[in-house]
């Protein structure tokens, strides 16, 4: 059995080398361009991942509503970008205000959202969680597409074409630019967070051991709180940069964008901070890679695939811990 | 006791039984059926308008042979699945004839149940070239020409208006897109002369369409050619502006209306896309555009005439059968010539229209404005 996967696992490496080599010769441009678009969806997909896999690491839930929450924070930066647009502010003063009441609705949202569906479900079995978390996602989507429209809403980019950037422009967008450097500062802060601050501390004392960190005086209600707001906020800045660079958002994006981000979560080893990042960043950088070379129409099985595949070789994700599940 | 209950319910079952005609009989029972929420709506909710005004002047005028018109409306969503169960809902409601199916891939799987309840099933909007070329769907009838008439309309505007050498075919996998894209390629392929550099499907809803752009960009496709809905056209328009791609692009009606332009805003411009003929100097358009503006407030929508065409057909056929029965009214069906505001329109063997076509128009100042 461990040669056959030996051997599998060079064979894929080798035809997947082969590919790469081949095609960098052949349009070094052209490949770049791809990495880069990749680079920028992988970006997106990590920072909605970052909260599947907090969440995760310390209760072991699949919150499912949490693509909902990324939908949510797009939403609020239209419309506070467009009632701002009409009082006819800075756009500059707009695109902050946008970003900031995003986070904070969003964060709102992830943390009513824990405390309705999530808490009083804490000490049931998993399972009851997870249906409450799929229920969850249900309700915010239709909630949003009753209170606002099902249709496709135009979304004005907040980040402006910048003209020292035109050279550069059919390369990567200045809005791809953002994201990525954006991402980037998110992942810093978020890395200091959970290692320098008192709260960091407190999360990653939780994740290895609830009850322990109860009796050490954490107060682990408040901790799980801050979890889902962090995450939140994340997911927050990940909508509203999307939303920028594809120029039109609905109430159903969180759905496939929470869908992949999950699976970037789980490819990585879902409750590792540093793997839900590799995994996005595998899984964009890929998707662009096989659209680029074979065919769009099979973005998603391919998606699914590496998924398989990867799962096969690593049962708990690339960065993911080698031990047995409590029970 | 028991032999009671066996009266009771004799008598309750007959009731329905006998009710059901007696019932039918006061009204006329015309269902509508389409896409009235979800992205698509915007086209369900035109066509169902264009019905709605006929069915007012129908029974302003006393109705189909005497009886009053009674409207029923279904939303499918676009959605084969929900399509079949609205059809199923609307026959069990007693529905005569229907209007609809908005999108091509809804209509294919509804007109299951229609053709099994022996319906006449006329649509507005749906292009699918099977729907009336199969010979599948013997009860199906349109107020719009087909997906054939436009790709060749398409194809040939391409070539000698445009005078594009390479062409990238795109679509979104559906009935409608990639049926479209099909014909289009036979078509180029048979006229010569223009390069398919790509041909590809993509995931409708997909989050970013960049590396699909990036291959657009790759392949030197002097022009776009898209099969699918506007709004992911309006995502791929946007990202091939935004990468500096320099390509024109062009669709069919699934992306003709304002829909379009307001999504993809400044982007939108100079996108080109085929819609059914420019019928506004007829003076039946002009004075139901007007009853639109005023009941409603806006321009009607892209399926607002066709719709009503669609039911004032059903109402002509009806009166020259005398009769609602599926037979009489199929047959009546080929021989009508309506006066619509389309102009005088009648349909063929195939049971597609005859006197009316497709233009192609393109995107100038935020509308659609024709070009040829």
């Amino acid at each position: 059995m461990r040669w056959i996967k030996i051997s599998l696992g060079l064979a894929v490496i080798g035809i997947i080398g082969f590919f790469t080599v081949r095609e960098l010769l052949m349009d070094p441009m052209y490949f770049f361009e791809l990495f880069l678009g990749g680079l920028t969806r992988g970006s997106i997909y990590a920072l909605i991942a970052l909260g599947y896999t907090m969440v995760y690491g310390i209760i072991q839930l699949i919150n499912f509503a949490h693509g909902e929450i990324y939908m949510i924070g797009a939403m609020t930066a239209l419309i506070v970008a467009s009632v701002l647009g009409m009082w006819g502010w800075n756009t500059a003063v707009i695109a902050i205000l946008a970003f900031v009441f995003a986070i904070v609705y969003s964060c709102a949202y992830g943390f009513t959202v824990e405390k309705i569906a999530y808490k009083p479900l804490r000490n049931a079995p998993r399972l009851s969680a997870l249906i409450s978390a799929i229920g969850m996602s249900l309700f915010l989507q239709n909630y949003v597409m009753l209170a606002q429209t099902p249709d496709y809403l135009p979304f004005k980019s907040l980040i402006p074409d910048f003209k020292f950037w035109e050279p550069f422009a059919h390369i990567i967008t200045s809005v791809e630019i953002t994201i990525i450097i954006t991402t980037v500062i998110v992942m810093i802060l978020l890395g200091l967070l959970i290692k320098f601050t008192r709260i960091g501390k407190a999360m990653r004392a939780t994740a290895q051991d609830k009850v322990m960190a109860a009796l050490l005086g954490i107060n682990v209600n408040n901790v799980i709180s801050a979890t889902f707001v962090v995450g939140s906020a994340t997911a927050a800045i990940g909508g509203v940069l999307i939303a920028c660079h594809v120029g039109q958002i609905n109430f159903y994006i969180g759905f496939l964008a929470g869908l992949k981000a999950f699976i970037a979560a789980v490819l990585g080893g879902i409750g590792s901070i540093p793997g839900a990042v590799l995994g996005s960043l595998v899984l964009g950088i890929s998707e662009s890679y096989f659209t680029g070379y074979f065919y769009s129409e099979y973005e998603d099985v391919f998606a699914f695939t590496i998924l398989v595949i990867i799962l096969i070789f690593r049962p708990s994700g690339i960065l993911g811990k080698h031990d047995t599940q409590k029970v | 006791m028991k032999a009671f209950f066996k009266v009771v319910a004799v008598a309750v079952f007959s009731m329905v039984v006998f009710a059901a005609p007696g019932f039918a009989a006061d009204t006329v029972k015309v269902a509508n059926a389409g896409a009235l929420s979800g992205d698509l709506a915007p086209y369900g909710i035109s066509a169902l308008r264009g019905v709605e005004m006929a069915v007012e002047d129908i029974n302003a005028k006393g109705g189909i042979l005497g009886k009053k018109v009674e409207l029923l409306a279904g939303d499918d969503v676009c959605k084969p699945e929900v399509a079949v169960n609205v059809a199923t809902k609307l026959v069990s409601d007693g529905a005569q004839m229907v209007v609809g199916h908005v999108c091509s891939g809804a209509t294919i799987a509804a007109n299951k149940i229609y053709k099994d309840a022996n319906i006449i099933l006329i649509s507005s909007s749906a292009t699918n070239d099977d729907l009336t070329l199969s010979g599948e769907h013997p009860n199906f009838f349109r107020t719009i020409s087909n997906d054939g008439a436009q790709a060749d309309l398409m194809t040939d505007f391409a070539k000698n208006e445009l005078k594009v050498k390479k062409v990238a075919l795109i679509h979104d996998k559906g009935d409608y897109g990639k049926g479209q894209m099909e014909l289009a390629k036979a078509e180029f392929d048979k006229m010569g002369g223009v390069d398919i550099v790509l041909f590809e499907g993509v995931t409708t809803g997909a989050m970013d369409y960049t590396a699909i752009v990036q291959k657009i960009k790759r392949s030197d496709a002097e022009l776009v050619m898209w099969g699918g809905y506007h709004s992911d056209a309006s995502k791929i328009i946007q990202m091939l502006k935004k990468k500096r791609v320099d390509t024109l692009f062009m669709g069919a009606d699934g992306i003709y209306g304002d829909n379009l332009p307001n999504l993809a805003g400044k982007y939108a411009e100079g996108v080109y896309a085929t819609g059914p003929n420019d019928t506004s100097s007829n003076p039946m358009h002009q004075a139901l555009t007007k009853e639109h503006q005023k009941k409603y407030g806006e321009d009607p929508g892209t399926f607002f005439i066709t719709g009503y065409t669609a039911m004032q057909s059903l109402a002509t056929a009806a009166e020259k059968a005398g009769t609602v029965d599926y037979d009489a009214m199929r047959a009546a069906m080929f021989e009508i010539t309506v006066d619509s505001p389309m102009g005088q329109i009648g349909f063929d063997e195939k049971g597609d229209i005859v006197g009316a076509g497709f233009s192609v128009y393109r995107v100038m100042d935020g509308k659609y404005q024709q070009v040829n």
